[in-house]
């Protein structure tokens, strides 16, 4: 162990216990097993408490994030817990999906010295030992307000709007589409990086709370917006991703071709890793394709590899502009996931039979910056090249889903089909009705969604007090 | 969970469910359909609505007994019930006054028509039903479509009702009737719906098919239902299930449908009871 430097000052960022690779590798279980209490009391007491702290300031939910450290270096755990909680509602699934290099641990005083506090591994150490114990701890709640309002989507942002109206005295239910709560959390992201049952265990929390839950229930179909707007005093909508996006090429609809969606909700929501125990058909591939640099690129990639397939990951820039977690992309490495940068697919090949056989891509250098700043790939000419693969997924977005916007009326939805909100109070163009996350924004992160859906629900609450003009 | 108040075998390996789901009857339209778990940890199955009973808070379903899900299905009683009926989902088919209408069923197909032809008959339609079935003891239904059609024509392979052919004797039909038809609507099979569309091609009769895709979520996100009309990828469970059968790409239709095949007969390679 590293000594350190200066008195007081420890630089030694304590590593997460992970599963060995060669076990992880033919496994869905959760890659890191998270601090124990000595670990994270350790990790806790590196933090210098900054009197501004760049960390809070870079929080979407703007969690006290060096009271809950002090709490946690001082082994109050429940006295964490309930700073921690007072801004977030899902802390043990934000501590493991959240792109926390990007967020608070980005404004670490300790970033210059490469020791930035594990803020992330110490938000999931906290929200896993509340778990632990034998008595939920439950928050006050207001007195009953009387008024109601419907969350439409079960994922990240409905349950965080659902969660804070709940504590402010409102009525509060949640329509989802699917058969289980959770949006994206439990069909898009693997059980190998969030076990489902931490999901599960946040919803039951909510549940406690008093959030009325509603599954197999599409609102835009089963029931109108409008027709909800009659029975409850505010909408959200936080319906998530829609339609998956496919690279500009020849042959996408050939079997055998997957976007991450139908791919990563196969094994996730309908568990197909378990097939045929379980009745969800998935196919068993040899060489596997994932088109994209994402998260969800590597989380397809990962469980590809996890059901025994040779995968590639085909990006079209360099490792240094993937857009996925640094963290994702070494875990997928040490895992034995091949990467293939400056390669774009450029059409994909099928047998006879009508199943892909492999891609036909061409090899990419780096220009000028574009838009986003990243250096913008060009085709080299005469570079084509052919590589075998039985499955190709594209992992590379999706638009916001279309069911809300094609069924309300006055509801203002962007070039993109995504719903347009006012950034700051997630108010649409259409009265009563908020809305926030992926339908919003185009496919984004979690605590994205669930920021957008803290401002809302701020605003839900004070539209719901103090009724005025919209 | 939903309870089914009604499930039965109407025709051989052919079954009826009825199931209590109020919302869904509520706000169903003909064409569209719905998606049913048969069990914990079950398969998302799509099958479009055979009819709907707003008072009695029901909707129901023809469907094949043909894999393990649908096995599980079939096995169900009435009083129990199933985790998963979501619905209405996708577009309703387009109903408006066109004239003569003629409805073509087979297999399913003639208990998922039977909306549709209520629908285009209060429009003021002209409606003609034509039943496709290999044999008599396949065809089902009759009465009902009777109720809310101007003709009937059943079709039956061997010719033990009605004309004797099949779905690619449909021109010759539409030659022989005494009306002039302005559009035709197939539910069926993929096949059922291919061969129609190209007996409908050369007659330049508008031609509307129900898709039957593979799905998983149905409402716009997992995109397996991705199928090429007019050249153009289109998502079956947004866009349609409707489309017009002289676009629509069959081969490829046929093959993404065929999948799974394999996969789907593992599970039933076992002696344990379903």
């Amino acid at each position: 162990m590293e000594q350190p430097v200066k008195k007081g000052l420890d630089l030694n960022r304590r590593p997460m216990p992970k599963q060995a690779v060669e076990v992880r590798r033919r496994n869905f279980e959760e890659v890191a097993l998270g601090y124990d209490s000595r670990l994270a009391m350790e990790e806790a007491a590196r933090c210098i408490q900054c009197k501004k702290p760049g960390c809070v300031e870079r929080c979407p939910v703007e969690v006290d994030i060096p009271a809950f450290i002090q709490a946690i270096a001082e082994g109050e755990f429940e006295r964490g817990v309930r700073i921690l909680k007072s801004k977030n509602s899902l802390p043990s699934v934000c501590g493991r999906v959240c792109p926390q290099e990007e967020q608070c641990e980005g404004g670490c005083a300790l970033l210059k010295k490469a020791a930035q506090i594990a803020i992330g591994r110490l938000e999931r150490f906290l929200g896993d030992w509340e778990a632990a114990q034998p008595d939920l701890m439950m928050p006050e709640i207001a007195p009953p307000t009387g008024k109601r309002v419907a969350v439409i989507g079960g994922g990240p942002a409905g349950l965080t709007v659902a969660g804070d109206l709940v504590k402010l005295g409102h009525q509060v239910t949640i329509f989802e589409a699917l058969h289980k709560m959770g949006g994206v959390l439990v069909y898009g992201i693997p059980e190998f990086r969030l076990p489902k049952r931490i999901v599960e265990r946040e919803v039951e929390y909510l549940r406690r709370l008093g959030v009325k839950m509603v599954v197999d229930y599409v609102v835009g179909k089963t029931r109108t917006v409008d027709s909800l707007l009659e029975e409850y005093d505010a909408v959200f909508v936080g319906s998530g991703a829609g339609l998956p996006w496919f690279s500009e090429m020849p042959g996408n609809n050939l079997n055998g071709v997957y976007s991450a969606n139908e791919y990563l909700t196969r094994f996730n929501l309908m568990r197909g890793y378990s097939f045929p125990l379980v009745p969800t058909p998935v196919k068993e591939h040899v060489r596997v394709a994932v088109i994209g640099g994402g998260n969800v690129a590597m989380d397809c990639a990962r469980t590809a590899l996890r059901m025994g397939a040779e995968t590639t990951v085909l990006y079209r820039r360099s490792r240094e502009e993937m857009p996925a977690r640094l963290e994702e992309i070494e875990n997928a490495e040490e895992e034995g996931v091949i990467f293939r940068y400056l390669t774009l697919p450029t059409r994909c090949v099928g047998d006879e039979r009508g199943w892909v056989k492999g891609l036909e891509c061409i090899r990419m250098e780096l220009g000028e910056p574009d838009a986003s700043g990243r250096r913008s790939p060009v085709p080299l000419p005469g570079s084509e090249f052919f590589l075998p693969f039985d499955a190709v997924i594209h992992a590379i977005g999706n638009s916001p889903n279309p069911l809300i916007p094609q069924t309300t009326p006055g509801i203002e939805v962007g070039r993109k089909g995504n719903i347009i909100a006012d950034p700051q109070t997630g108010k649409t163009t259409k009265p009563r009705v908020w809305a926030g996350g992926d339908v919003v924004t185009g496919a984004a992160t979690v605590i994205l969604a669930m920021g957008a859906a803290r401002r809302a629900a701020r605003s839900i609450h004070e539209y719901l007090t103090n009724p005025s003009e919209w | 969970m939903f309870t089914i108040f009604e499930n039965r075998m109407i025709v051989p390996n052919v079954y009826q469910m009825t199931v209590h789901a109020p919302d869904v009857a509520q706000s169903a339209l003909p064409g569209q359909f719905v998606i049913f778990r048969p069990e914990e940890d079950g398969e998302r199955i799509p099958l479009t609505l055979a009819d709907w009973d707003v008072q009695a808070g029901t909707v129901s379903v023809v469907y094949l007994n043909v894999g393990r899900s649908t096995a599980k299905l079939a096995s169900s009683k009435a009083g129990q019930t199933l985790p998963t009926v979501v619905g209405p989902l996708g577009n309703a088919m387009e109903i408006d006054r066109y004239g003569a209408v003629l409805c073509v069923g087979g297999c399913y197909g003639i208990g998922s028509i039977y909306p549709i032809a209520r629908a285009l008959k209060a429009a003021g339609n002209t409606v003609v039903c034509v039943l496709e079935a290999r044999s008599s003891f396949l065809l089902y239904w009759q009465e009902k479509l009777r109720a809310v059609s101007d003709q009937i024509v059943c079709l039956t392979r061997d010719g033990t009702s009605g004309k004797r052919g099949h779905i690619g004797s449909l021109a010759e039909i539409i030659r022989t009737l005494p009306m002039r038809i302005d559009r035709v609507i197939l539910n069926g099979c993929n096949y059922l719906m291919m061969r129609g569309s190209q007996e409908t091609l050369p007659l330049k009769i508008k031609t509307i098919v129900t898709l039957n895709t593979l799905m998983i979520d149905g409402t716009g996100m997992c995109g397996v239902c991705r199928v090429s009309v007019n050249s153009e990828t289109k998502f079956a469970c947004v866009h349609g299930p409707h489309f017009d059968g002289h676009q629509v790409d069959w081969a490829e239709v046929t093959q993404r449908r065929k999948a799974y095949l394999q996969e789907e007969v593992i599970p039933l390679r076992t002696t344990q009871p379903l």
